[in-house]
């Protein structure tokens, strides 16, 4: 039986339709929650998709984190549920501290809608498992806040953790730096692209994955990514994984 | 009895904190013809009414959404400003506890 895995429709989200499609070609059963429902519907993972939740209005987030499937998302991030919030899901949960840092405003101030490449930092996760072998992984990014802060304790603790799941690179591999550099696009700290709380079981990142899961898309980088996801939630699995090791 | 209160809460980014506004507002300046200015830093200002029993009840409230909605305490700083306190019956007014 395929896993359930619920999509978060907010007012203003606009990734949902492509998200459960990346869901559906992973293997999945997509399960749309609305924002207003204080029940997940017995899901066994749980995608905050990209968008604009409430318009953005006040910050990036913050007001889809006091929403009543927020409080469910919570209770079930806090019961080891696996958790994954792309662009302003990854905002949303940071607005709601079930990831470490914040998202700001891009460092050029711009809306950036383009492709970046991200290296994956950490192959072992219910995340990345099966990201596969190909490196850095290309994929679109389309967002005005997501320049990734957090103080210099926190950075550290999430480095020494392996709470750093994704990094913006250059084209030949290497780290992009923090300022200047156009592999970097919005000038995240350390060029994080993408965190995991210290449990593991939520992440977020700012590219987005399924919106390159089809060579027909331009790119199917992310797909990776969908399948760890639906595969994880499918087996229960919020521990460490076995990368696998198969070439595409 | 209660009165309202009119709060204002300013947000500003953290001393520190990388401010791409404030940092465009000031590149701006030297178009003006003004130098010797610095330190632009660009936040958010929320005005609000509170009813409450007293001003301490109705500041507690206040103070809380400025942690909990209005800024966000790892990468903002807010402060809570007074602007002013009426009984539902008087135009708002600076003095505060106005018998009715």
């Amino acid at each position: 039986m395929p896993a359930r895995i619920g999509v978060v429709v907010f007012p203003g989200s606009n990734c949902d339709r492509d998200t459960t499609h990346a869901v559906e070609l992973a293997g999945g059963e997509p399960v749309e929650l609305w924002h207003e429902q204080a029940s997940l519907e017995g899901v066994a993972g749980v995608i905050l998709p990209g968008g604009f939740a409430y318009g953005d209005y006040l910050r990036a987030g913050v007001i889809a984190r006091f929403s009543p499937v927020m409080r469910a998302v919570a209770a079930f991030a806090a019961d080891g549920g696996l958790v994954l919030g792309i662009c302003n899901g990854f905002q949303v949960l940071a607005e709601a501290g079930l990831v470490p840092g914040a998202l700001l405003r891009n460092r050029g101030l711009r809306f950036l809608g383009r492709d970046v490449r991200i290296a994956v930092e950490q192959p072992d996760t219910p995340f990345t498992h099966l990201a596969g072998p190909r490196r850095p992984l290309r994929m679109p990014i389309a967002h005005g806040e997501g320049c990734y802060f957090a103080d210099d304790a926190t950075l550290d603790a999430l480095e020494a953790s392996g709470g750093v799941l994704f990094r913006y690179v250059r084209a030949d591999g290497s780290v992009a730096g923090e300022t200047d550099d156009p592999a970097n696009p919005n000038g995240s700290l350390r060029a994080i692209a993408g965190v995991r709380n210290a449990a593991g079981n939520v992440a977020g990142l700012m590219p987005h994955p399924e919106r390159a899961s089809e060579a027909l898309l331009g790119s199917d980088d992310g797909f990776g990514l969908v399948r760890s996801f639906v595969e994880s939630a499918a087996v229960g699995a919020t521990a460490e994984r076995t990368p696998e090791v198969a070439t595409r | 009895m209660t009165t309202e209160y009119r709060f204002a809460v300013n947000v500003l980014p953290k001393p520190g904190i990388l401010d791409p506004q404030g940092r465009a507002v000031e590149g701006s300046l030297p178009h003006l013809g003004i130098e010797g200015v610095a330190g632009v830093r660009v936040g958010r200002r929320v005005e609000l009414t509170v009813a409450a029993v007293d001003e301490a009840a109705a500041r507690a409230i206040v103070e809380r959404l400025a942690g909990e909605l209005l800024s966000n305490p790892l990468i903002e700083v807010s402060g809570v400003e007074l602007l002013g306190a009426t009984s539902s019956t008087s135009a708002l007014s600076p003095t505060v506890g106005a018998p009715r």
